[in-house]
């Protein structure tokens, strides 16, 4: 006989948080939308004794406590919620350092093909030849790009290819028997994920200044290299948006101090095939597909980070490594390379990332790469050059793919802040840039157009900047107040960190979250 | 093919605007010995030859075969809603919500996920930035470690092998140790093993970590294990499978600290093993060691309910070397399909997913066991579990051959435990139908013959 299960369960709506108002055009959560007995039937009822075999201690004691609704109501939910989305797809969104450019759509159309998309992780290399040969190629690509000797694709995200490639130099000094080396020097102007890499894998951060041209201080670097030092990581382009001129000499002066130099690859996307970096002489490097080759950032991940070594750390790499044989591909078995660093993370790789990678890759070919690093870093060019007499440019040298503006002088004249112009050019319709980083330059915006913008969009939003400007002069408090037309407005976030809601339940811990 | 919309006209004038004849103009900072001169790689495809190529390649791989194999990443029906908000150009096209006025999409459904999760794991502070269920193990155990300041931790070898893993690597960085714990011959952790662990003055344990159900299946005695664990001053950490939590006691209830596990199961494809999520949740007073971002839901300057990322003081763009972790992405996307999956299945669904799958393994474990492949361990189980087969490397081999993906031969990740040798780990979820099961053990028999 079968009966389908009891439904115990009940949404206790007393439980709900602090109530607010929800404002027009925004959403209810899906805890406020919630009806007991609503649901979609999704797969069949099993028997009503499947469980009966599982001890009584061991089954879940209370309801699930999680919200019903039906199918209508699931999609219109989400559908609202993404209108409240700015995005790529509806709008310019020059966020420097994060290089915001188009999606292409058969990228998207490929990672859902069921070969790829089905495939089990731990499924047979003979069950998986199609996605190996596409990793294995990917990997050529990327050596050809770099310039290096192999490549891993399994880091899940950049800052976890720096934590794998940082785990690399440390694995290549202890092989040397070189256990003296406990420091790693960032410039002051690196992303954050860097210093935060070294400290994750047991090394001391030691930072070195920028010159005034938003350079590498060689001096202060020689003076920081020594006997300890593992690993220089060097953002480059830098986060200033600049080339590193005296590159030749800070590898050499790295090389000379017996460390390694790592090339953080985020902002490979202004140098392809212009310049490689293994070929310059660094050791290690990551990727940012997300970044470099347009996979979807999703709003703020899944991406991927693959990682580029010269010939003295291939020994190191995470296993299992993608290996080609005469007639056939295969991952590398438990236990085959002794050497390696070990795993960095579940199964072999974000395969649905690298399948949109490639797709970009094959779409372009070498010159369509090419190209694409020079439309941007001639968008971020021309769009420095029409703000050139509007904002103050720090950095004389030509910028790559983004660069930096400040609003010193406005904020001296007027008192509207960098933050006043970001949130003003959302009334405007666009997404603001990247502001208050990198931290070495007072009241700044970070502007990364990316190649897929047309001139047309440079030019309204460079008009935009200069209008607020304008509007700053003659009426502060316009700006001052903006944003005036987003569903939500300057937001509380003193008393968000004051008092964590993180949950639609009361929290239930035994402590309250933040007693400071 | 590209997706440039310069013409040639445009790049003129722009080059024009800056005094420049040519884009050379715009590389000379790039030392000229340094210079690269394009790059060797294949021709450009157009859009119909890239996707044809796309297909033969996705062609070469066999996604369809007769599966048993789980280990950690599993097969579910996923509900058609999960893909038709997933494919929301506003949603993918998105980055971290770093202005939230223009955000509040991205935002509300990441505390949304927060909120699905801790009702799921009976815990309060849930972070959508791991990377998957290994990265996340890795990171909970680096959390024992910075709240108790020990410098060892110890974790059940029946949790699952690429978690262990991935930890191990982790914890190179810090020179930390991770000691494994042996199990009992009905697949549980060995409690009294763990006991001695604890016991050891000279070396502390900050935390100990446990699968529920473990990788061979089995369900553990966790309220136990969490009590030993905090009579010596350390923390639990629930290793879960996020379906099976519909049906199983709740981590927080039986006394875990931190819970995590891998997220895939929650309306997220199999992919060869990635994007996926790493699920972590923890106790309220834990909120300063987790890592990654977290949202929070507080009022804009009118009064009006806003979402907003918060507590970003233990992250890496402000603390930088201090930080928690190194992490700067959230996982939103992987997040996102977690809430449409949860949200469309609502409670009684993914209760039903959890019990039908339970069903089928136990119709599966009589038919093996008819076939001649009995289970190995004797503990309960929910829908996988591990059976005996003679020389289970050419069985499954036999098998694949018949379009049987056999699950996964135990010695490929316990190549040194001889009484693994002739294991298979096996796995039933909702889309197993019982023409799948009856094909697999009647393959057996004649492969076994």
């Amino acid at each position: 006989m079968t009966t389908t299960l009891e439904r115990p369960e009940q949404s206790p709506a007393a439980e709900l948080g602090p109530s607010r108002v929800v404002g027009p055009g925004l959403q209810p959560t899906l805890d406020e939308l919630s009806r007991p007995g609503r649901g979609t039937t999704t797969v069949p009822h099993p028997v009503a004794d499947a469980l009966e075999r599982i001890p009584q201690s061991q089954r879940r004691a209370g309801p699930l406590g999680l919200p019903e609704l039906n199918e209508p109501e699931v999609i219109r939910h989400f559908v609202n919620l993404s209108q409240l989305n700015y995005s790529v797809d509806t709008g310019f969104y020059p966020l420097g350092s994060c290089t915001m450019k188009y999606n292409p759509k058969i990228n998207e159309w490929a990672a859902r093909l069921p070969g790829f998309a089905a495939l089990h992780p731990l499924a047979p290399d003979a069950a998986a030849q199609g996605t190996l040969e596409l990793l294995w190629e990917l990997e050529q690509w990327l050596i050809a790009i770099s310039g290096m000797k192999a490549v891993t694709l399994q880091p899940a995200a950049g800052a976890h290819g720096e934590l794998t490639g940082i785990l690399m130099v440390r694995a290549y000094h202890a092989a040397r028997g070189d256990h003296e080396r406990t420091e790693v020097i960032v410039p002051d102007s690196s992303h954050g994920t860097n210093p935060a890499t070294a400290s994750m894998a047991g090394f001391k951060t030691v930072t070195v200044k920028s010159d005034a041209e938003g350079q590498i201080d060689l001096e202060a670097l020689n003076d920081a290299l020594g006997p300890r030092t593992a690993a220089v990581m060097l953002t480059n382009p830098s986060t200033l948006g600049l080339f590193e001129r005296r590159i030749e000499q800070v590898i050499a002066a790295v090389h000379g101090a017996g460390a390694l130099a790592y090339m953080d690859g985020a902002n490979m996307n202004a140098i392809l095939g212009k310049f490689r970096p293994g070929a310059a002489g660094f050791d290690v490097m990551h990727f940012n597909t997300h970044k470099t080759f347009s996979t979807p950032h999703g709003g703020g991940g899944p991406g991927a980070g693959p990682v580029a070594v010269n010939e003295a750390l291939v020994p190191f790499l995470p296993w299992p490594r993608v290996l080609r044989e005469t007639n056939a591909f295969r991952l590398e078995q438990r236990g085959e390379r002794p050497s390696s660093i070990g795993r960095v993370r579940s199964y072999q790789g974000s395969a649905g990332v690298l399948v949109r990678a490639y797709a970009y890759m094959l779409a372009h070919g070498g010159e369509g790469l090419e190209q694409v690093s020079e439309d941007a870093v001639l968008a971020a060019n021309y769009l420095r050059h029409r703000l050139a007499d509007t904002y103050e440019m720090p950095f004389a040298q030509v910028s790559k793919h983004e660069f930096v503006a400040s609003a010193q002088r406005l904020r001296a004249e007027t008192g509207v802040r960098m933050l006043d112009v970001a949130k003003r050019l959302i009334d405007k319709g666009f997404h603001p840039p990247t502001i208050y980083f990198p931290l070495t330059v007072e009241e700044c915006m970070l502007v990364e157009p990316t190649e897929t913008e047309s001139v047309e969009t440079l030019d309204a939003f460079a008009d935009a900047l200069i209008e607020i400007v304008h509007e700053a002069h003659t009426d502060p408090a316009l700006v001052k107040s903006a944003p005036h037309d987003s569903p939500v407005r300057r937001l509380d976030e003193a008393t968000a960190a004051r008092q964590p809601d993180l949950r639609w339940r009361a929290m239930t811990g035994r402590e309250t979250p933040c007693p400071d | 093919m590209t997706y440039g919309p310069h013409t040639a006209t445009d790049r003129e004038r722009m080059l024009g605007a800056l005094g420049l004849d040519s884009i050379d103009g715009l590389f000379d900072d790039i030392p000229a010995a340094m210079r690269a001169s394009g790059l060797d790689l294949p021709a450009a495809l157009d859009e119909l030859s890239l996707a044809r190529h796309l297909e033969t390649l996705a062609a070469r791989n066999q996604p369809g075969l007769t599966s048993f194999l789980g280990a950690g990443a599993y097969r579910h029906h996923i509900p058609a809603t999960v893909d038709a908000i997933l494919s929301r150009g506003e949603f993918y096209t998105a980055y971290t919500p770093y202005q939230p006025e223009i955000s509040q999409g991205t935002l509300q459904t990441i505390y949304e996920y927060q909120s699905l999760i801790a009702a799921l794991t009976g815990l309060d502070v849930v972070s959508a930035s791991h990377y998957d269920g290994g990265a996340a193990t890795a990171e909970a155990a680096l959390m024992t470690v910075r709240q108790t300041k020990r410098d060892r931790v110890l974790v059940s070898r029946a949790v699952h092998r690429h978690f262990v893993d991935t930890t191990r690597t982790y914890f190179e960085g810090g020179r930390l140790a991770l000691d494994e714990l042996p199990t009992n011959a009905d697949g549980t952790t060995d409690l009294a093993a763990l006991e001695q662990a604890l016991a050891d003055p000279d070396r502390p344990v900050a935390g100990v970590l446990l699968g529920q159900p473990n990788t061979f299946g089995i369900l553990e005695p966790m309220a136990e294990a969490a009590r030993l664990a905090h009579d010596a001053g350390a923390l639990f950490v629930a290793v879960v499978e996020p379906v099976s939590l519909a049906v199983l006691a709740a981590p927080g209830d039986y006394g875990a600290d931190i819970a995590v596990g891998e997220g895939q199961p929650l309306g997220i494809s199999l992919q060869y093993g990635g994007p996926y999520l790493g699920l972590l949740a923890a106790r309220a007073d834990l909120v300063r060691q987790v890592p990654g971002r977290l949202v929070g839901r507080t009022t804009d300057v009118d009064g009006r309910r806003a979402f907003v990322m918060t507590l970003r003081a233990r992250e890496q763009d402000i603390r930088r070397d201090k930080a928690a972790s190194n992490i700067c992405t959230n996982q939103a996307l992987c997040a996102l399909a977690a809430t449409v999956h949860v949200a469309t299945l609502g409670p009684h669904g993914l209760r039903d997913v959890a019990a039908l799958g339970a069903a089928r393994a136990a119709e599966l474990e009589r038919a093996l066991a008819a076939a001649g492949a009995p289970r190995i361990h004797t503990a309960p189980y929910l829908n996988e579990f591990a059976v005996r087969v003679p020389d289970a490397r050419r069985i499954h081999a036999a098998l694949l051959e018949q379009g049987i993906l056999a699950g996964l031969a135990l010695a490929d990740w316990y190549p040194e435990d001889p009484a693994l040798a002739d294991a298979l780990l096996v796995c039933a979820t909702e889309v197993t139908t019982s023409d799948d099961i009856n094909r697999f053990a009647s393959a057996l028999r004649e492969v076994a013959a």
